[in-house]
């Protein structure tokens, strides 16, 4: 036997996340899509696995609840939004962070943190899912373009057009008609990268910013996203603005250290 | 009394029965899952859930009676409808329905669809035939507090006997005047309505019965300053919801007697909480019946709700008409004064500058020791919505943490509410 296992899982709109922790050291992390069950997904995920504490996160948390009596697991599940859960993993990642910007399948937040990791103030999207990974998933489709690659295929571009709608319907007419006036593709891509990012500064200012800024979430992973944030706010990479290896784990290792903090 | 029994009297009044017997329906179960499956509720609460039930029955019914005795019905939207005046003609004051999604459609066929959801709600219920306060009044008073209401009133004039009082937009000596003169137009259309004559006698009467109200009311929000917290937010909201239905009398005592089993309660060291339980309030927007849902996701996230700065609360009871000046007075004219400098003080966002109600929110979350504010602002409301920036200031500056909510009537932003409110409640611990 090791010692005390603490589980964390965010319940996303796109993806869930396991991340189990032993002794501090994070032993396990794994990601499923979430389909229409996510209760399914959640057992697959946690199934076979000695757990001694357990808390959830995302918009499926309560989904978690009953999870563990089903799953035969002795722990209580502790549910906290992802707002606390990012905050507590990009604190235990980058303990300096002041800020902490999570861009998820369907929401956007801005956290500003206290010293200890704490979450001070916060912005969100509203209901709808504008600019978030909702966004770059659908705009990516009208290029054909796997939404893995399309900041790649973005930074291809050279000269961004304004693209002035946030709304992923409107933002694809918008970039259908600049299609159609034969801007190069790439630029168009390029665009749609750039509305998200000035959607996602304003929301960074309303709650405060300072730096180190922590980049989590899905579209940290977006290599375009990244730059055109980075030189939006004069941030230097690494520095000012630091994203982790695994960046959609960031909420379920928040949930995993809130867990291993519970008796 | 059944449904049945009260179904000759909506077809009197011409409601759409089935659409109105639907309505009760989803206000039925709403307010099971809302309100029944409370705990430790008060054994005051009885008289809220009678009266709720009875809403559209009983009250509707005391409302006929009245009416065949030769009383006018006036129903408004608006604490600045000087209801001691209506009470002083002999008349029934009654506050309309507002807080439902209902005949949307209908009501987007006369108002623009950016439009906030309670002017749509009270001109949708009028033009879905399924408001029976509505249709059992002999005037509607309107009032010119914002743009979206003020035009609304010209499309729903179409509709009902219409009446439109004139809120200046600034506290100037001109303005003063100005409302001064609109209690008096108001005074004289009351005395055509009823033909009735409204002395001095008559309006401290009026006067009286609403003071004796808002003083329960404030009784209540006083006590509501103890931890753990006596009574939930949701009853305290719906017993200010109320307040603009039930025979004001009749409120009064019950509300009286309700605030005795409070102070019982506070002896004890009871409550519908745990002492230490996350204490927030609510400021903003009016939610007038049957709108609970932030309340809802507010409490069911593990907060109590201790004080509410809106229409439908704190800024409809704050103040009175000044008592000694009212027992001194001998004239019409020192009368009107006293309500007009009342009126004059509700510190409504449709007024620049508002600063007053900056002082009035910190006081209030002060008082009602509340950790943060919650401020409510209803979807293309542009007065509030501006204020939410400058509460914002002041409640940071007073050490009061505040969230900002913009929402409607519908019920698709529930998930992500809670995921905002709950994350605001983490912060505060």
């Amino acid at each position: 036997m090791g010692g005390e296992r603490s589980a964390g899982i965010d319940i996303g709109s796109r993806s869930i996340e396991l991340v189990l922790l032993e002794d501090g050291e994070m032993v396990v992390s794994r990601r499923l899509p979430t389909t229409f069950d996510p209760l399914r997904q959640c057992r697959t995920l946690l199934s076979g696995q000695r757990i001694s504490r357990m808390a959830a996160t995302g918009y499926g948390r309560e989904l978690a609840a009953g999870l563990a009596g089903e799953l035969g697991l002795p722990v209580t599940v502790e549910r906290i939004t992802e707002i606390k859960a990012h905050a507590l993993g990009a604190y235990a990642r980058f303990p300096q962070a002041r800020t902490v910007l999570d861009i998820g399948g369907q929401d956007t937040k801005a956290i500003a943190l206290s010293g200890g990791g704490k979450a001070l103030k916060f912005e969100m999207n509203d209901r709808c899912a504008a600019g978030t990974g909702k966004f770059l998933e659908y705009t990516a489709g009208v290029f054909q373009i796997p939404v893995e690659e399309f900041g790649n295929y973005a930074l291809e571009g050279d000269e961004a057009p304004v693209i002035n709608s946030m709304c992923t319907v409107f933002a694809e007419t918008e970039a259908t008609s600049l299609m159609a006036r034969g801007v190069k593709p790439q630029n168009i891509a390029l665009g749609l990268h750039d509305a998200i990012v000035k959607r996602t500064v304003n929301m960074l200012n309303r709650v405060g910013l300072a730096f180190p800024l922590v980049f989590a979430g899905g579209v940290a992973n977006n290599p375009c996203v990244r730059e055109l944030l980075a030189k939006a706010l004069s941030a230097a990479p690494g520095e000012e603005l630091l994203t982790p290896p695994d960046p959609d784990m960031n909420g379920a290792l928040g949930a995993a250290l809130w867990a291993a903090r519970q008796d | 009394m059944s449904n049945a029994a009260y179904k000759e009297m909506w077809e009197k009044l011409d409601l759409d029965v089935p659409a109105h017997d639907a309505l009760l329906e989803v206000l039925g179960k709403f307010y099971g899952d809302i309100y029944m499956s409370q705990q430790g509720r008060l054994q005051g609460a009885e008289y809220l859930d009678f009266v709720l039930s009875e809403v559209h029955g009983l009250r509707i019914k005391e409302i006929q009676d009245a009416k065949a005795q030769g009383r006018k019905v006036v129903g408004s939207f608006c604490v600045f409808v000087p209801e001691e005046l209506t009470l002083a003609a002999d008349a029934v004051h009654v506050g309309l329905c507002a807080g439902a999604d209902a005949g949307k459609e209908a009501a987007e066929r006369i108002v623009p669809r950016n439009t906030c959801a309670l002017i749509k709600s009270f001109v949708g219920f009028k033009l879905a035939k399924i408001c029976p306060f509505t249709e059992s009044c002999d005037m509607i008073v309107g009032e010119t507090t914002c743009d979206g209401k003020k035009k609304a009133y010209e499309a729903f004039g179409e509709y009902v006997n219409m009446y439109v009082m004139e809120v200046p937009q600034c506290k100037n000596a001109s303005d003063r005047d100005l409302f001064k003169s609109e209690i008096l137009r108001y005074k004289a259309e009351l005395e055509t309505l009823t033909g009735k004559t409204i002395g001095v006698e008559e309006l401290k009467r009026g006067i009286g019965i609403v003071n004796a109200k808002r003083k329960a009311l404030q009784r209540l929000t006083a006590l509501r300053a103890a931890d753990p917290a006596p009574i939930s937010g949701r009853d305290a909201l719906l017993i200010n919801q109320i307040s603009f239905y039930d025979d004001p009398v009749r409120f009064t005592a019950k509300i009286n007697e309700l605030c005795d089993e409070i102070e019982k309660r506070i002896a004890t060291g009871e409550g519908v909480a745990p002492k230490g339980t996350p204490r927030l309030m609510l400021a903003g927007c009016p939610m007038a019946v049957p709108n609970w849902k932030l309340p809802y996701v507010i409490e069911s996230a593990g907060a109590v709700i201790v004080g509410e700065e809106s229409c439908i609360g704190t800024r409809n009871t704050r103040d009175l008409v000044d008592e000694e000046a009212v027992a001194k007075a001998t004239t019409m004219d020192e009368l009107v004064d006293a309500l007009t400098d009342r009126y004059m003080r509700i510190d409504c966002a449709c007024f620049t500058p508002n600063d007053e109600r900056l002082d009035n929110v910190t006081a209030l979350a002060r008082d009602v020791k509340a950790q943060g504010v919650i401020h409510y602002s209803l979807l293309f409301c542009q007065p509030y919505a501006h204020e939410t920036f400058k509460v914002d200031k002041a409640l940071a500056a007073a050490g009061v943490p505040m969230l900002a909510i913009e929402t409607d009537y519908g019920m698709e932003d529930v998930e992500q509410l809670k995921t905002r409110v709950q994350a605001f409640i983490e912060t505060l611990e």
